[in-house]
């Protein structure tokens, strides 16, 4: 039973990991129409810049300035790279480009910092454990919970209450109309991709606290966040959040029954998702067909 | 017509004489055989990418699925290299064909993610059945046995094994070419096409996309068989999504509409590959990385469908068009 608690206690924080990453990468399939396969690079670069920053601006800085950067790296890439992939009607040469780029950034990110993993310093305060009763937890877990699920609310706030943000949902649902009605729908997307990208990238400093960084770090959590995204839905960010809580909950709780499956349970439900309801528990329906 | 002989003929002519010419620019016959392996894997996933256009990201589950059924066989039941390849085969193509009815009626981006997730369900229980695949490790306690033509045994050095494989490829491109000019080769085109339309004619659109999987995970994992054999390896990498996105990107590269596109692809891909790799050993994937890029900034339809462009821009020139409108351009 403790194991089981413990387990499915860490199924839930790598479920809100992949329901933040999958936020990201939701927004841009949906605004940007770019199957973003380096959305786990972007993740990799925002954790490793906050690691080489936090020695001189402190943890509580790099966190910020970490995932800033890495927006801001996806403001460039959007608009020397992704822009000219709208006007492509198959999804399969954005995919092919970002593609090219994850492995780019992969094997920068090896130059500069190396193959071998590097850990993380969290401040000592939160890396205590706060309760041993049921299961050992440190406060950085919680920590990490209460983090994703304040940015998971304010990415909605945002969305629903600023004008920015209404365009952005607006471009969702008919990109065209929201051009002629006089928004500028380059920088929505440029906007819209920086949000995806610096969402990544809080999401890779936060990891890096739990587990070791590394440049590969980023290939297991982007298949992941797909497998989350198709699983909530394309096209619906609630969607996605719940999709990434059901696939992380789905592979602590088989770790502590079947470790061997822990992997490759999350592919399985993704198969069963797409045969039973191939749009997702809350995706549009013929969106992306 | 004439064209479509001269070509074909200079192809294979190029091929069966590579061990003559090939050293001459600094080639070796084990980087051809990977060429030819690697070509006729993404000639296979072309049939489904290029001509019946189903994206799919999980080739790789068949090619490494044939390589570990030749090691498996190598290692536990028999040392015929002819069955080993056809042991191989057997086992990526019938994974396909069942895997098939589950993917076949998704499109697009579902079909894609459908193709991966399965990819990664064989990656994982390759890296975690210790016991009989090496796990993470790979499988490597099998190698190369010598042919036996019952009264001669020929080793299968470099070179031999350059023809062993050029022997499948042939048997590879020849079924995909007869294919091609078929009625079912045809009936994949007017998929592509248009779907609907294709409906409307009273085709099953979705027992076709499941023949063209099948067939394309046999002939990948015909390949991957012959991977198996020229490394006397195989590992889960094999099966990983990146290998996917390797294979699919040779068929894009080469042009995914051309019937040799995806050989051009593959001497691209996998020259690059070992000329990059031998000078910068840690950097090649940015190589490979930024290929990606340029191709599909630069060449959408790829080399061969670039070329093609070329041609018919340069024939068509003297002769003025009947509307007397300007050409338009494909918008890039």
């Amino acid at each position: 039973m403790q194991l089981l608690l413990f387990d499915g206690f860490n199924g839930l924080i790598q479920g809100t990991f992949y329901a933040l990453m999958a936020l990201g990468l939701s927004l841009i399939i949906t605004l940007n129409s770019v199957i973003n396969f380096a959305h786990g690079g972007f993740m990799v670069v925002g954790a490793y810049l906050a690691f080489t920053l936090e020695p001189y601006i402190g943890f509580w800085a790099a966190l910020v300035v970490g995932p800033v950067l890495a927006g801001v790296i996806g403001i460039l890439v959007e608009r020397t790279l992704v822009r000219y992939m709208y006007g492509r009607p198959d999804p399969i040469y954005s995919l092919l480009m970002t593609f090219g780029f994850a492995l780019i950034i992969e094997d920068t990110v090896r130059t500069i910092w190396g193959a071998q993993g590097v850990p993380f310093r969290i401040p000592t305060a939160l890396g205590s454990p706060v309760s041993t009763t049921y299961f050992f937890l440190t406060g950085y877990r919680l920590f990490v919970i209460a983090a994703i699920a304040l940015a998971a609310i304010a990415l909605f706030a945002f969305l629903r209450m600023s004008r920015f943000g209404i365009r952005i949902r607006a471009g969702i649902l008919d990109l065209e109309t929201v051009s002629s009605l006089g928004v500028n729908v380059y920088l929505l997307r440029t906007v819209n991709f920086a949000i995806g990208t610096l969402l990544a990238g809080f999401a890779g400093v936060l990891a890096a606290g739990i587990l070791q960084l590394a440049p590969t770090m980023g290939d297991d959590v982007i298949m992941a966040t797909f497998v989350a995204v198709v699983v909530g839905g394309i096209g619906s960010l609630f969607g996605s959040v719940l999709g990434g809580l059901l696939i992380g909950l789905a592979a602590g709780v088989t770790t502590a029954y079947y470790p061997a499956a822990s992997d490759v349970v999350i592919y399985i439900i993704m198969a069963v998702v797409l045969i039973v309801r191939p749009r997702g528990l809350l995706g549009q329906e013929g969106l992306f067909e | 017509m004439n064209r479509r002989v001269y070509i074909n003929g200079a192809v294979w002519l190029l091929l069966v004489t590579a061990a003559l010419w090939l050293p001459l620019i600094g080639g070796y016959m084990a980087l051809a055989s990977r060429v030819l392996l690697y070509a006729l894997a993404a000639m296979g996933l072309n049939l489904l990418l290029g001509f019946t256009g189903c994206m799919s990201f999980g080739e790789a589950a068949y090619f490494g699925l044939g390589g570990y059924g030749t090691g498996l066989y190598l290692t536990y039941i028999g040392h015929s290299m002819v069955v080993s390849v056809i042991a191989g085969t057997l086992l990526g193509g019938v994974a396909a064909f069942i895997f098939g009815p589950l993917v076949m009626r998704r499109r697009g981006i579902y079909f894609a993610m459908i193709t991966v997730a399965i990819g990664q369900i064989f990656y994982f229980i390759a890296e975690r059945w210790n016991s009989l695949t090496g796990g993470e490790d790979g499988l490597s306690g099998f190698s190369r046995q010598p042919l036996h033509f019952g009264f001669v045994t020929v080793p299968l050095d470099a070179t031999a094994f350059y023809y062993f494989v050029l022997f499948f490829f042939a048997i590879g491109t020849g079924i995909i070419a007869v294919l091609l000019h078929s009625p079912l080769g045809h009936t994949f085109v007017a998929i592509r096409e248009n779907r609907r339309r294709a409906q409307f004619l009273g085709i099953h659109v979705e027992r076709y996309v499941w023949a063209s999987f099948a067939i394309a995970g046999f002939i990948a994992s015909l390949a991957g068989a012959l991977n198996a054999l020229q490394n006397n390896f195989i590992s889960p990498i094999n099966l990983y999504w990146v290998e996917s996105g390797n294979l699919v990107i040779m068929a894009v590269l080469g042009g995914m509409r051309s019937f040799w596109g995806p050989l051009v692809g593959a001497i691209i891909f996998v020259g690059i590959q070992d000329y990059v790799s031998s000078y910068f050993p840690n950097n090649w994937e940015t190589f490979i990385g930024g290929l990606f890029i340029v191709a599909v900034l630069f060449f959408p339809n790829g080399i061969l469908g670039l070329a093609r462009r070329r041609g018919r821009r340069a024939a068509a020139v003297p002769q003025p068009s009947e509307s007397g409108e300007p050409q338009v351009r494909e918008a890039t």
